[in-house]
């Protein structure tokens, strides 16, 4: 096809907004808020400037815009080095334990300010009752004066979080506002502006200068000019085929506006990633995608097989053939496999026994206190994944009577949960080999561009409060780079309008050929973005391991697959956008090509399967620890179109 | 469908400064229809049902049903905001009736002072990790040096 031209015949000439900062942080969610709350104390006194740029309403964007029932990450009594231990378990081995280690000894001081900020914690009153977050702030002390909190698991705590996201914008706005006041800024805070693109120091090719986006409210083009940003726009949603159908197609686990920014952002402008063959598929309550942990946990439910067998005492020495010792400490991938053994062998469906669960609870307790457990139960819902609560209505499903059905979803990409897809960033000075730091923690290979939250690689179970936490670890080392480098003045050397041109494209194209047809929707001279978007995620589906081949793959299946990837990518160019929030989906679908890409030429190099359960290469059945206890990263050449894959050592720091 | 709005519930957030629904959708799905300038779902299978535009509608306008491709008919779930609690009432297909009351925050929006003890970051400590809180409560955090 002819490339696409923007002239500003057909789409109006957006008003160009140049916005200067010292200290960019791209996106709204935990860790850019904890980053606002950390960096404004290093930052105001010494002159610095702070910018959030949000493509949503911060009191509600992010992972954690619904609200959470628990905070996963919370180390309390617990050690750091444990913490290390337990990561690592799950994550087959290979986790940066710098990071996850620097990560445990910071993340309670952010659990301790939510609750002081208003996050009500349940706490377990000296008698042994659970008590809300309400009452427990009436009688016992906070976390940091000593309180117990309710454990649902070793490392999480339960909350009333339907408001949790709301609290922390709060105090992050605060921080902003504080900053603006001191600096003499007009505006700091910016929502519903998308950035879409980084851009480099012209003197400089690995150092960043800035940013661009526009607003899905007005007819404007953004330029972020900045000495360091933080870019923690989340994981990546929608990049393969979504169980769900039609309309449904929005209920993912993992929140439908990840659109895979961070990694592709991070990418183009030619920072290391790695692990990007991690993925996570959660095993959650069917359809609806509900937290199975309280139920495990805290309720102590059991899941079996259609025959009433534990699937994952049944299938364990067969899994033992291939994945060795790995079987005995089951973590998450693993706990998938024994149980998609089952469900291909048509010993479905697996069902988790809420009903047994609660029956057995309720046989030492009052009427009273088991009409307090069943709340407990649906609250697990209703503060996180509502429409799990729709799906147990639609379908007459009480808990305490009847079996859920459990499902595995989806593949998703991400970095704070348990996978460990992401960025390479340099760790703490005090801990790990030379070849983990070159500058600051949590910098990736791009000066002055560092991530958090999702956006971390090698280092999962952060959670909620962990991205908290990492976003203040990385504020603080921004403000520390900007007083090393205070002669710096990164400058890009790309025209103004001519970013502005490239980004408003898609206007342009509508424009320009939409009443070619009387169905704008089919049309030889572009593709919308919402069937682009179909495209990539058939193409992932059946080419990199998503639910239709049970997450199979191979060599040859990837080879094909990129050919049809190359495709996606140039076709990308012709995506037409109708309005301003057809542009948002228009390039949120060109960061989930790229982010989808980068999945997927990992995998291809990572001639193993580390995360049976997870995805398989069924040319490489096996975990191979000889040849792969190594990370696998890698670097996009924009220029070229070509990646660099490459293997970096993997140090074990704790016994 | 997700998210839905009733007609004749809806006025557009005409009297306020910003459309409350349109402001607060983290996936930019709400907009206003062009001739009744009432609040609109325009892209339903993008919708998370995180149900925060049913909790922000000052008119109760909004409502979810449940996505059709899973869920049969007939069942709801309708929060009530207030202000430190939130109010659910789940409605099942048969037309039996659960409601739950649940905190939402302890300190009144508004009234948190994020910076109770007024301390800045100890500059001399920027080097070291630790957060301001950790270098103003006197804090050392520990290091791994001894375990490796």
């Amino acid at each position: 096809m002819e490339p696409k031209v923007n002239n500003w015949e057909y789409c109006e000439k957006p008003e160009i907004v140049v916005h200067e900062t010292d200290i960019l942080l791209i996106g709204g969610g935990m860790a850019c808020c904890g980053a606002a709350y950390e960096a404004d104390r290093w930052a105001t006194s010494q002159g610095l400037r702070i910018t959030m740029v949000d493509k949503a309403a911060t009191d509600r964007s992010g992972a954690v815009a619904q609200g959470l029932s628990a905070i996963n990450t919370y180390l309390g009594e617990n050690s750091a080095e444990d913490y290390v231990r337990y990561v690592r378990q799950d994550l087959m081995g290979i986790t940066r334990e710098d990071l996850v280690y620097d990560l445990g000894r910071h993340v309670d001081d952010s659990v301790h300010r939510f609750e002081e900020w208003g996050l009500p914690i349940w706490k377990t009153a000296e008698d042994g009752t659970r008590l809300d977050g309400a009452a427990a702030k009436r009688s016992e002390p906070s976390l940091e004066d000593g309180g117990k909190p309710v454990r649902s698991g070793r490392w999480q705590i339960m909350i009333n979080g339907e408001s949790y996201k709301v609290i922390v914008s709060e105090a992050a706005k605060l921080a902003l506002e504080n900053n603006r006041k001191a600096t003499g800024v007009e505006q700091n805070h910016f929502e519903r502006v998308f950035i879409v693109k980084l851009l480099k120091d012209e003197n400089d090719p690995d150092r960043i200068a800035g940013a661009v986006g526009f607003s899905v409210r007005e007819q404007k083009f953004y330029v972020f000019k900045c000495k360091v940003a933080l870019l923690a726009a989340g994981g990546a949603v929608n990049v393969f085929k979504t169980r769900a159908t039609g309309e449904g197609q929005g209920r993912a686990w993992f929140p439908v506006w990840n659109s895979g920014s961070t990694y592709a952002m991070a990418a183009e402008l030619g920072a290391e990633l790695t692990m990007m063959e991690n993925r996570f598929v959660p095993t959650r309550f069917k359809d609806g995608y509900g937290p199975v942990g309280a139920w495990f946990l805290l309720f102590k439910a059991k899941a079996t097989n259609a025959l009433g067998e534990n699937y994952e005492e049944t299938n364990r020495e067969e899994a033992r053939k291939l994945y060795g010792d790995y079987v005995d400490n089951v973590g998450t991938c693993m706990r998938n496999h024994l149980m998609i053994q089952d469900m291909k062998a048509g010993k479905g469906p697996i069902k988790i026994h809420t009903d047994v669960a609660m029956q057995k609870l309720a046989e030492t307790m009052t009427p009273k206190e088991i009409k307090h457990l069943q709340a407990e139960a649906w609250e697990d819902f209703l503060d996180m994944t509502i429409a799990q609560a729709g799906v147990w209505a639609a379908n007459n499903i009480e808990p305490e009577k009847t079996p859920s059905e459990l499902m595995p979803s989806e593949p998703y990409l991400l970095g704070s949960h348990a996978g460990c897809a992401g960025i390479w960033v340099s760790g703490p000075e005090d801990i790990g080999p030379d070849e983990y730091h070159w500058g600051y923690n949590r910098m990736t290979t791009v000066k002055g561009l560092f991530t958090a939250g999702d956006g971390v690689g090698a280092s999962g179970h952060k959670f909620s409060s962990g991205s908290h936490a990492e976003g203040r670890i990385a504020a603080k080392n921004m403000v520390s780079f900007l007083l090393d480098h205070k002669g710096d003045d990164p400058q890009f050397s790309e025209d103004h309008e001519e970013l502005a041109k490239e980004v408003f494209m898609p206007m342009e194209t509508w424009g320009k050929y939409n009443s070619y047809t009387t169905d704008p929707n089919i049309n030889p001279h572009y593709i919308r973005p919402r069937m682009l978007q179909q495209r990539l995620q058939k193409c992932m589906d059946e080419y990199v391991g998503g639910i239709t081949t049970w997450y199979m793959t191979s060599g040859t299946m990837l080879d094909e697959g990129f050919k049809y990837l190359e495709m996606i990518k140039e076709d990308s160019l012709h995506m037409c956008a109708e309005n301003l929030h057809e542009l948002l989906r228009a390039w949120e679908n060109y960061h989930r090509i790229v982010a989808g890409e980068a999945h997927a030429r990992h995998i291809r190099f990572r001639e193993e399967t580390r995360y049976p359960g997870y995805y398989y290469r069924g040319d490489h059945l096996a975990i191979d620890d000889e040849n792969w206890k190594c990370f696998v990263n890698s670097r996009y050449d924009k220029e070229t179109n070509s990646w660099d894959l490459f293997k970096k050592p993997y140090h074990q720091l704790v016994s | 469908m997700p998210s839905f709005v009733i007609t004749e519930k809806c006025d557009g957030c005409m009297g306020q400064d910003k459309t409350a629904c349109m402001y607060i959708c983290p996936h930019d799905l709400m907009a206003l229809t062009s001739d009744t300038h009432k609040g609109i779902n325009q892209e339903p299978e993008q919708c998370w049902e995180c149900y925060n535009c049913v909790k922000i509608c000052p008119q109760q306008a909004i409502e979810v049903r449940a996505y059709a491709d899973l869920a049969p008919l007939g069942g709801s779930v309708i929060p009530m905001i207030g202000s430190d609690t939130v109010m659910w009432t789940v409605k099942f297909r048969n037309g039996q009736l659960k409601r739950f009351k649940f905190p939402t925050r302890t300190v009144a929006a508004g009234q948190v002072d994020i910076y109770p003890d007024s301390s800045a970051g100890d500059m001399s400590k920027i080097k070291e990790p630790g957060f301001f809180t950790h270098h103003a409560r006197g804090d050392a955090l520990p290091t791994l040096s001894g375990n490796i």
